[in-house]
């Protein structure tokens, strides 16, 4: 039942990124089909809304209903935007996209154009994945020969032009309204909202934006039809999902498996812990969702609901796999030091919360910690969380919250002893 | 979006609004204070700051007030637990990387963050780190930095992006590094960038020239009326031990909304400028003595008498149109009562051939405000931008919203918004405005006619012709440098009959904070008070110059600075038996050629009346002492009438001058009718180098000429040479090499600089600046030669 | 003749930068609108950067403005704001390593500490001679490859200390 979707096409093939290949494999016949049929747009955007697909870059957005939002027919120019700006730390899956299948998101990213009357589409590469910028430039190029980019295409009398943009390194570009900033030439601060980008979004105009892979399950999705994928996943979780799965194990990497797949599965794809050692917690949705304990992770599935009623967030599904040696107090001061480091700095309480939340845990894991910084932390996290205008304040409070649920104990330890519980050897301000 | 409104509540307190509206013009209309920083009703809402959050029902986080749209049936707290929670919260943010140095600060008194923070009680704050600093940067002479105290609102860059229209300040470096300034070693050079002063919510952004000169609560605010532009913005003027100590623009949103022009806010340094006239002074044998008051004024009738007392023509009053209204009225009343018509304020016109068929009194035409909702101006002869900054502003908002701008002018200028424009030496502007005419069918007679015949119809002029045609809403404005043209009869009358063809309206800018006021006053030779025509007509500024008359009375002018052409005045004053001078400053210029000195109250100083380009009348008081001795000039041209027994000279108070004249001139209005379809020749020719003398944005006035702040800016600059590489070249001169100017007769040296701004065939030597005093007309042919 | 802050003061284009260099940045150019001149400037930096060694200056900040009629103050915060540029001299291989969470508990500190010992240098150097200089990076989306770091434009995954000795030894 694994890779049904996203990297459908990836076993069969030995260089699946080029055209001739993925047109082996199936490749373009649905947009071909939507073109020459003129198959309604309407009836496009419902088979995304019947497939219970939700956006995959981490905030699980349902994206036919996003595109619903978008009325076709109003006049003037509007836009696809692809977010491949991958910058959640633990996520790696939409490089595989675009290295290996990249045509499928070119693919998924023309019919969204179909669907929405869009005739003008961009993906935002992160500037650091420049091997893939590159592949996916030479996948343009073909697609563009072929016909399936540009005017008229197929003699459908549909245009679509696609772009690529190259980012600057900024983990904040990943947020949607950030992106369209810096496609417009700006720093990367995100918009408040409302207005949304269906309503103002690239340009002032009309705009859809997912994730790459949210993209990319669309050919899939119009070819095996929205029932086929929703019934890959489970309820409110539908198809299968790319989890990008690091950390202490055996055979790390990027893994298609549907929506619900118990965890305890997944653990076993990888290999299991290396070195032999024990598992002691996971990260199962990108550094922004809190940490789940590694006996309570075994009896979890990997879905949007199961995840959630466990205090967590699917996310992104970049899933790291932390072992007994790790502590928990250094993962967690370098997780916010990220946050602090990634701050835009255009809103108050995340440009200052998250040096401030920074400070204290870094404080900490150096020994100088102080009894009442552990209730500090946590106030400072609620001054942040929700008042910030994007979710980026609410990424770094969430992992500061989860940590100290769990694992308060090795705060406490640090701040009682000034040097660290596990054995991973002391930590910076101790050796 | 319907036109129904929408109910909701506030604290309790229900309110109405159109939907969309953001909750804080909302809760602000209605009085309801909430925090904030970021949000200005004058910029864009960058909801940044998150300051301003409050409860809404239902809603389980705090929601900014200032990008939350109101909806029906909306139930909001300001002040709830939750609200001064999410509030406090911020504060406290802001706090961290704050400094403490209130008692050192010089926004402390009149500080937002100061504000706030003392209404949220003292909880002393938890951040125990050290707090950010951050490297200071000059940014020039009007601004003082302290970007440790920023809280980064960012109000100052959208200023910059969204109302200055150049973007000087911007917020680079990212997260907590992220820092506000010019990134590189660089002054602000804008205009109007003084703003950010104001703008800025904390201490970062302070003025310069009043740093640390007073606390906030030490100061009286007054109210009053910048004394430059004919924007007349209104001013709040600071005083503190009789002195002025800063000037900050008072809101008036149909005149200057909130802004001000740094002419306007950083002149007020020339007040108390060292070469301030304290005393009477005569000149007796040769030599300067401070007298008396008695003594100067008997010194300076017994001259006016024995010059001018049989012949009233050889008295000759030259006034600057930015003293008030009731001095205007009375000089012309003195002068018409000692039996002269020979008056007039228009010091930088030199041609008056259009006199009697002019218009009566030249102003906008339309209101300032009015000018945003214009869709089409074409403006000749103007560096608005410089010259009024304000009306510059309401432009760039009109061309924002779509108006077509253009330009005829003999250089090209820095704008800050888009337009066309035709640039060109002096005699091709006629033409230029001629193929206009033509473009647009414009009705003239006889050698109008014939130019117009004349000339060709450019692809350009005939775009501008059918943007004026096609435009609902157009003007066409003539600005500081048409009325100094040589050939500005021509100009006027090819304006007005394209304005009449093209069914747009003529308008004028006019150039000082009281022409329209000299006007009305009837400080003209060919119209008195109320734009009355004369029985006898009296010689305008010119005749009085290239005639010379034995007797000069002078207010507020220097001549080697405020004139047309400073060799002519200064051959006509040292021609003359008597020179009385009203004045506030001892200058070079006027001790050279004065035999009596008058010190007169400066800005703030006196009460009075200024009447804007709008036409708007605008009395004030006078808010400090004047320095010394001096008297304001109302009251010295008082005693002055009563000493020289002219009837109707015993007003008690300025107030009492000013309802003389109103009622005169209470309902005459701006009337910028011209009654000719034809003009003279042109005077002004192709051939040979031609001068094109502007007067620099910071050298207006006596004022602003002693405003030493705003003269170490970058916008005052030392007179020079300018001339295009081209015309370097076909001169055979080069960059930096000093050359000596010669005009008339008159010699300077100056340097040269090679500037693209200046059309082949003219040279760029600005009027008013140290080192053109001696030289000719604002506008005639020059030769270059090398020192 | 439409004109925006006296253009007449500007260079003509064609001054500001090489022909090659022109084409690069006009091909970035063509993907927007002709209105949005200015969502060329990350690329016309990365460009210049790369033409010059690695690094921006202001002067080439202030080409990048002027060729694409943007404020300069505009292109000084976007090279501020993205961590790929360079506002200062580096190597020529600029190594970015990620220290962030799954290279961390893969070791990173090992390979940043190896690095450092052998070229001599801390995080912001440049060795003496001008080959290298160390960076420390945010995750680079290479977490299954753990630890890794980049040189130039290329990844280098799963790295060891001896795997670092032979790729720097594998270098010009
Ligand atoms: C700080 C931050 C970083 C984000 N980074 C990414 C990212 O790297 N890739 C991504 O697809 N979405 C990212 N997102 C989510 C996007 O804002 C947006 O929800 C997503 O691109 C929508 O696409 P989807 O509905 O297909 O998931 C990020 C959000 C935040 C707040
Ligand atoms: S939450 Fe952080 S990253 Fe998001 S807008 Fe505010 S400062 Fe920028
Ligand atoms: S005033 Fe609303 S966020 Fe700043
Ligand atoms: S954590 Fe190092 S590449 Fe992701």
């Amino acid at each position: 039942m694994a890779n049904e979707v996203c990297f459908r096409t990836l076993e069969y093939l030995k260089q699946p990124w080029e055209l001739e290949e993925y047109k082996s494999r199936g490749g373009y016949e649905v947009l071909t089909h939507i073109l020459k049929n003129k198959v309604g747009p309407s009836e496009v955007v419902e088979t995304m809304k019947a497939s219970g697909l939700r956006g995959r870059g981490g905030a699980g957005f349902p994206t036919g209903l996003k595109w619903s939002f978008i009325s076709r027919n109003a006049p003037g120019q509007k836009y696809v935007v692809c977010n491949s700006d991958e910058g959640e730390p633990g996520t790696f899956k939409d490089r595989d996209i675009l290295r290996y299948n990249p045509h499928q998101l070119i693919e998924g990213m023309v019919i969204a154009g179909y669907a929405i009357g869009a005739t003008v589409g961009y993906n935002y590469i992160r500037g650091e994945f420049w091997e893939e910028y590159e592949r996916f430039e030479a996948a343009l190029e073909q697609a563009r020969a072929a016909g399936f980019l540009g005017d008229n295409l197929l003699g459908s009398g549909f245009d679509f032009q696609l772009h690529s943009h190259l980012g600057g390194g900024a983990y904040v570009c990943g947020e949607e309204t950030a992106l369209l900033e810096s496609i417009e030439g700006k720093k990367g601060q995100p918009r408040f909202k409302p207005p949304f980008p269906a309503h103002f979004g690239l340009y002032g105009r009309p705009t859809i934006i997912n994730n790459t892979e949210s993209l990319s399950s669309v050919p899939v999705i119009l070819k095996e039809g929205g029932e086929w994928f929703k019934e890959l996943g489970v309820e409110n979780s539908g198809g299968s999902k790319l989890f990008s799965i690091s950390g202490n194990i055996n055979n790390p990497g990027v893994f298609e498996v549907p929506l619900g797949t118990p965890f305890s599965e997944l653990f076993e794809l990888v290999g299991g812990m290396k070195d032999g050692r024990k598992l002691k917690a996971v990260i199962p949705g990108g550094c922004s969702s809190p940490v789940i304990p590694g006996e309570q992770m075994m009896d979890l599935t990997m879905d949007y609901d199961a995840i959630q009623k466990a205090g967590s967030m699917l996310g992104s599904g970049a899933i790291v796999i932390i072992d007994d040696q790790q502590c928990m107090v250094k993962m967690l001061d370098r997780m916010s030091y990220f946050y602090h480091e990634e701050s835009c700095g255009q809103c108050t309480p995340c440009r200052e919360g998250t040096g401030w939340l920074w400070r204290v845990v870094n404080r900490i894991e150096n020994g100088k910690g102080r009894q009442e910084d552990l209730d500090l932390l946590e106030s400072v996290c609620g001054k942040i969380a929700g008042r910030t205008v994007c979710a980026l304040g609410d990424a770094a409070a969430m992992p500061v919250r989860g940590m100290l649920k769990y694992f308060q104990e090795e705060f406490q330890y640090h701040i009682d002893h000034k040097r660290c519980m596990v054995g991973a050897g002391p930590t910076k301000g101790l050796g | 979006m319907t036109d129904e409104l929408v109910t909701i509540e506030v604290d309790g307190r229900e309110l109405k609004a159109k939907p969309g509206t953001m909750l804080i013009d909302v809760t602000d209309a209605a009085g309801i204070n909430i925090p904030r920083f970021c949000y200005h009703k004058k910029l864009s809402v960058s909801a940044n700051c998150r300051m301003c959050l409050v409860e809404v029902e239902k809603v389980p986080k705090p929601l900014p007030a200032c990008c939350t749209p109101v909806n029906e049936g909306m139930k909001v707290s300001t002040r709830s637990p939750m609200a001064l929670g999410a509030q406090k919260g911020t504060m406290e943010f802001l706090l961290i990387n704050h400094p403490l140095d209130c008692p050192i600060c010089d926004q402390g008194g009149e500080c937002e963050l100061q504000d706030v923070a003392v209404g949220y009680g003292s909880d002393v704050s938890r951040y125990s780190e050290a707090k950010r600093v951050v490297p200071q940067r000059d940014i020039g002479p009007l601004i003082a930095t302290d970007f440790t105290r920023c809280i980064h609102c960012t109000r100052c860059v959208r200023f910059g992006a969204e109302i200055a229209g150049v973007r000087e300040l911007g917020a680079t470096g990212r997260g907590e590094h992220m820092t506000i300034g010019t990134f590189v070693e660089k002054s602000v050079d804008s205009e109007m960038s003084g703003n950010v002063i104001d703008l800025c919510p904390v201490g970062s952004l302070t003025a310069k020239p009043s740093r640390y000169k007073a606390r906030a609560w030490e100061l009286t605010q007054h109210d009053s009326v910048a004394p430059h532009d004919s924007v007349g913005s209104n001013i709040h003027v600071h005083t503190r031990n009789n002195r002025v100590v800063r000037v900050h623009p008072k809101e008036n949103e149909s005149i200057n909304e909130i802004w001000l022009s740094d002419r306007d806010r950083f002149s007020y340094e020339g007040l108390n400028s060292e070469d301030r006239l304290t005393q009477p002074m005569v000149r007796k044998n040769g030599e300067w003595q401070e007298v008396e008051w008695q003594e100067a004024l008997e010194f300076a009738v017994k001259g006016l008498q024995s010059a001018a007392g049989s012949d009233g023509d050889q008295l000759a009053t030259l006034v600057s149109a930015n003293s008030t209204l009731e001095e205007l009225y009375l000089a012309q009343k003195l002068t018409r009562g000692m039996d002269s018509g020979n008056i007039d304020h228009r010091l930088r016109q030199s041609d008056f051939r259009l006199d009697g068929n002019d218009s009566p009194v030249p102003g906008l035409g339309i209101t300032i405000q009015g000018i945003e909702s214009l869709d089409a101006a074409l403006l000749v002869g103007s560096n608005v931008r410089k010259e009024q900054p304000i009306i510059a502003h309401r432009l760039r908002k009109a061309a924002k919203s779509g108006a077509k701008v253009s330009f005829i002018n003999p250089l090209w200028i820095d704008l800050h918004f888009e337009a066309d424009q035709f640039v060109s030496t002096p005699a091709v502007m006629v033409d230029n405005l001629a193929s206009i005419a033509k473009a647009a069918s414009a009705k003239l007679t006889g050698n109008l006619a014939k130019l117009v015949k004349a000339a060709e119809v450019s692809e350009t002029a005939k775009s501008v012709a059918e943007q004026l045609k096609s435009a609902n809403n157009g003007v066409i404005m003539l600005g500081n440098q048409a009325a100094a043209h040589p050939d500005y009869s021509l100009l006027v009358v090819l304006a007005s009959a394209i304005a009449e063809a093209t069914n747009t309206s003529l308008s004028y800018i006019p150039a000082l904070s009281n022409s329209v006021g000299a006007a009305l006053a009837g400080a003209l030779p060919h119209r008195g008070p109320a734009a009355s025509l004369v029985e006898k007509c009296g010689a305008n500024a010119q005749m009085m110059q290239s005639k010379p008359r034995k007797a000069y009375l002078l207010m507020g002018a220097e001549p080697g600075f405020d004139f047309w052409d400073p060799s002519l005045i200064n051959s006509a004053l040292d021609q003359a038996e008597c020179v009385v001078a009203l004045t506030a400053y001892h200058s070079e210029s006027l001790a050279s050629c004065a035999d009596v000195m008058l010190p007169i109250a400066g800005f703030a100083e006196t009460s009075g009346t200024l009447v804007n380009a709008e036409g708007t009348w605008q009395s004030f008081n006078g808010l400090v002492k004047p320095q010394g001795d001096a008297r304001p000039a109302w009251k010295v041209l008082r005693v002055l009438g009563n000493l020289l027994d002219i009837d109707g000279f015993d007003q008690n108070s300025s107030d009492d001058v000013l309802e003389e004249l109103k009622s005169h001139a209470a309902e005459t209005a701006i009337d910028n009718s011209v009654s000719t379809k034809t003009a003279g020749e042109l005077n002004s020719s192709t051939e040979g180098l031609y001068r094109i003398g502007d007067v620099p944005m910071y050298a207006s006035d006596a004022l602003v000429r002693r405003a030493s702040s705003l003269q170490r800016t970058n916008s005052a600059e030392p007179a020079a040479v300018r001339l295009s590489a081209n015309q370097a070249k076909s001169s055979d001169v080069e960059e930096e090499e000093t050359l000596v100017v010669v005009q008339d007769g008159n010699r300077a040296q100056l340097p040269l600089i090679i500037d693209p701004r200046v059309p082949d065939g003219a040279v760029w030597i600005s009027s008013a600046l140290p080192g053109t005093e001696k030289l000719g007309g604002q506008f005639g042919v020059v030769t270059l030669e090398k020192a | 003749m439409k004109i925006l802050n006296n253009p007449l003061q500007a260079r003509n284009k064609e001054e500001i930068f090489s022909e090659e260099i022109r084409q690069d940045i006009d091909c970035w150019i063509a993907k927007y609108p002709p209105e949005w001149k200015q969502s060329a400037v990350m690329a016309a930096l990365r460009i210049m950067q790369d033409d010059n060694g690695g690094w921006l200056t202001t002067e080439l900040m202030d080409d990048v403005a002027e060729y694409l009629d943007m404020s300069p103050i505009h292109v000084y915060e976007v090279a501020t704001f993205y961590s790929m540029y360079e506002l200062k001299p580096v190597g020529k291989h600029k190594i970015c390593i990620c220290t962030n969470i799954a290279c961390m508990i893969n070791d990173s500190d090992s390979i940043v500490k190896h690095l450092k010992k052998k070229l001599e240098i801390g995080f912001g150097e440049v060795t003496e001679d001008g080959r290298f200089s160390l960076k420390e990076v945010e995750c680079l989306g290479a977490c299954g490859g753990a630890p890794m770091f980049q040189i130039g434009r290329k990844y280098y995954e799963n790295l060891t200390p001896q795997v670092v000795d032979s790729i720097l030894d594998g270098l010009e």
